[in-house]
């Protein structure tokens, strides 16, 4: 449990929304996260946005990433 | 009200000799139809390829195709396969009652544009039609023969250790947009089905001068389940590289919010190709410059290890196995 | 895909396993306890890359796999009344209850539709107002929510003949009962992403406090799986025992306040049934008073029959991380994906159907 995909948010009407992951489009139900906004990007889990996703820390994990494989090179370059 | 087929459209009365007469055969256009004898009369030399296969797909319509034109092009890819030129096919319907004449109509023009592009006829037919709840709106049965040029011998069995594994284009299409209209699935996306007629890529192929030892299409089960057959038939291992294998990102996506791995979804317009080491480059620059084989590429190779195995290097740098699809796929939420 | 491409980046892959295995000197059993995390380990193939160091177990976080025969021989009873349309996901389709599947009772003329929503089973009572729509709830504290939601769109929309058979669980009181077996020794626990977007972080704070066990929430890309792992690492080679959140993007430490509340309003919990473990207290989830008009129990008189185990099935051992699938007699032998025995073959993330689909433990 459980299959959640990133999905962007592209309009909204009450609490139903219409998201899209790469290129597919679903209508989703914002009732758990009536604060979500168009272009937000959320959780979506069987028709349901979970969560809206942090952008930011987003970055801050992906930068994480790369000062690791950073750290990595400098110590083994190969 | 529009038109409905009826019961007496499949009883052998005027209806049905109507529906034939003045459908089908101004459609297919061509003289062993319009003889309309019993069976089709021809002569052809050289080894012979026959097969037949059904087609059941719900729904009868989907982004980028319709049964009709399934059955065309499955028919003629199955005889390609066997590295065979396809000459002549069968049509047989079951239609259930009150199939609108529309519907059959538009799906028999579907089957018309699909043969005059792979160049071959329609030989006979036949329609039944059934009571309701018998069929699922309309299955057709299409049988084709075709003839095997001298010297060509191919075969899941052939593969040998070193060949390369060729993938024609991108995976997942027919399945994903098949899916996409089914009831309780609802999403829409830009996928098309890939249903296509292979006859002419694998022509060139063969022109190519490079020894092609197996050549399947990856219908139901995926790639992973040819690969399998492969592999079995051969008694050989194959090892794939996942980030060479070509998937469309609408299709990845959908894969996504499926739970589903495209490597066993369903494709009706590509094939899988064994072939000698030394000429596989050349084969796959031979497809790219075809219509249908435009994002073909090397995904493998052919090795002694593991045989009756497919192994995936996966991007992580890890090997797992690929098995074969067990059952169907199902749409999962864990 | 934005946020799941740039999660499976080789390159930076290879650099985290690189660091995993320096720093990895002191054992570590750790459990991924949610099954979409096998799926995702058994995909990208991580066990093999990780050092020798380090075990991973799964544990028995598959919602499907943790059904009681008990329970889901009541959906294959509903599934037998004429007046019923049965709406579930398509993961419990194939999986055997004591005498049949819901697959099999769809095969012998039962109204069975997969869907991939609540919303599209409420479409479907919308569409069959003669009819009675039953919706399988399977699932931890990610879809319950979802759940509960649907049934308060059916309260608002007028919907009359929607139902939901409930047999969600939750997941802290079963990492609980796991722990407190003894059977399992653990040194980190890979925490379930989903379910914690939903209840936050803080309820796994008594595992590194009661009992020592490191922690860390995790997302499922393989590169969210080997930061956790490197994170657990760390807290195993200090001796520090903590609760962090890898999955940042996703999980915030309270979670999700509206969603607990939805859950809370609508569910209230009971005693859960788990495959293989028994009866946990407080670790299922039931309709509430207020809303047993939606409740299939509360409408229907389901008689689903005794519940019958298949002999020589150790699931149950497999999901409590005993043992593995290869530790089983019938693991490839009798048991596998087109003839299973038990559920952890049959569900798609089960522990047993992702050693067998991925050859985890292949050649070894």
């Amino acid at each position: 449990m459980c299959l959640a995909i990133p999905a962007k948010v592209k309009s909204i009407k009450g609490v139903e929304a219409e998201v899209e992951v790469g290129g597919v489009s679903r209508k989703a139900s914002i009732m758990l996260t009536p604060e979500a906004k168009v272009g937000d990007y959320v959780l979506l889990h069987t028709g349901y946005a979970i969560n809206v996703i942090d952008e930011e820390e987003a970055q801050e994990t992906l930068k994480i990433f790369q000062e690791i494989a950073e750290a990595e090179d400098r110590e083994s370059p190969s | 009200m529009e038109d409905k087929i009826l019961l007496a459209h499949g009883s052998g009365g005027k209806l049905s000799h109507d529906l034939v007469k003045q459908n089908f055969v101004p459609l297919f256009d061509n003289a062993f139809l319009d003889k309309l004898d019993d069976s089709a009369v021809f002569e052809l030399k050289d080894r012979l390829a026959f097969t037949t296969d059904s087609y059941v797909v719900n729904p009868i319509f989907f982004p980028g195709g319709d049964i009709g034109k399934l059955a065309v092009c499955g028919t003629v890819n199955d005889l390609s396969m066997m590295g065979a030129v396809p000459k002549y096919l069968s049509i047989a319907l079951i239609i259930e009652e009150g199939l609108l004449m529309s519907d059959l109509k538009r799906i028999m023009e579907s089957t018309k544009k699909a043969a005059k592009e792979a160049g071959v006829k329609i030989v006979t037919g036949d329609t039944k039609v059934v009571n309701k709840g018998s069929a699922d709106k309309l299955f057709i049965n299409s049988a084709g023969v075709g003839v095997i040029p001298s010297g060509v011998d191919i075969s899941g069995s052939n593969a040998r250790v070193g060949d390369k594994v060729i993938l024609s284009g991108s995976i997942g299409d027919h399945g994903i947009a098949v899916i996409s209209q089914r009831e309780g699935l609802q999403f829409t996306s830009s996928v098309k089905s890939d249903c296509a007629p292979l006859n002419k890529l694998v022509a060139e192929m063969l022109d190519s001068g490079v020894e092609i030892r197996c050549l399947r299409d990856p219908t139901r089960g995926g790639l992973a389940s040819t690969l399998n057959e492969f592999a079995e038939s051969s008694g050989v291992g194959i090892v794939i590289e996942e980030q060479d294998i070509p998937v469309h990102e609408v299709v990845q996506a959908a894969c996504e919010l499926l739970g589903f791995d495209p490597l066993y979804v369903a494709n009706e317009g590509k094939l899988v190709a064994v072939v000698a080491a030394h000429g596989a480059e050349k084969v796959v620059e031979v497809m790219r410059r075809k219509k249908y084989g435009k994002e073909a590429a090397i995904i493998g190779e052919v090795v002694s290890e593991h045989p009756g195995r497919v192994i995936l290097k996966t991007r992580m740098g890890a090997s797992r196995i690929v098995d074969m699809l067990v059952g169907e796929q199902l749409p999962r939420i864990c | 895909m934005k946020y799941i491409n740039e999660f499976r980046d080789a390159e930076l892959g290879k650099r985290l396993i690189a660091r995993i295995r320096q720093r990895s000197t002191k054992p570590a059993r750790l459990m991924e306890f949610c099954g979409s995390h096998t799926v995702s380990i058994a995909r990208s193939g991580l066990r093999q890359l990780l050092p020798p160091t380090i075990t991973m177990l799964s544990g028995p976080g598959c919602p499907v796999c943790v059904t009681a025969n008990a329970d889901l021989d009541k959906a294959i009873a509903l599934a037998k009344l004429p007046e019923v349309i049965i709406t579930t996901f398509g993961d419990m389709m194939k999986v055997p209850a004591s005498r049949s599947s819901l697959q099999q009772v769809k095969a012998e003329g039962g109204d069975v539709r997969m869907v991939y929503s609540t919303l599209d089973a409420l479409e479907i009572a919308r569409g069959n107002l003669s009819k009675s729509i039953v919706f399988i709830g399977v699932g931890f504290e990610t879809t319950a929510p979802t759940v509960a939601a649907s049934v308060l769109q059916a309260q608002q929309q007028g919907i009359d003949n929607y139902y939901v058979l409930s047999l969600h669980k939750l997941c802290p009181p079963v990492v609980k009962a796991l722990l407190d077996s003894g059977e399992v020794r653990l040194d980190g626990l890979v925490c379930p992403g989903h379910v914690s977007a939903i209840i936050g972080s803080l309820p796994y704070e008594f595992i590194p406090r009661d009992y020592g066990i490191a922690c860390v929430v995790a997302g499922f890309e393989p590169l969210d799986i080997l930061q956790s792992i490197d994170m657990l690492v760390s807290q195993v080679e200090s001796g520090q025992p903590k609760v962090e959140i890898a999955y940042r993007r996703g999980v915030k430490p309270e979670g999700n306040k509206i969603a607990l509340e939805l859950m809370d309003k609508v569910f209230e919990p009971c005693d859960g049934n788990w495959r293989g473990i028994g009866v946990v207290p407080r670790s299922g989830l039931r309709l509430r008073k207020e809303y047993q008009h939606y409740d299939a129990e509360h409408k229907f008189e389901i008689k689903p029959g005794k519940p019958v185990e298949p002999k020589g099935c150790i699931c149950g051992e497999v999901l409590r991380a005993v043992k593995t699938p290869l530790d089983c007699k019938l693991f490839r032998k009798v048991c596998n994906p087109e003839h299973p025995v038990g559920p952890c073959m049959v569900s798609s993330e089960g522990t047993c159907a992702a050693y067998f689909q991925y050859g985890e433990g292949y050649g070894r």
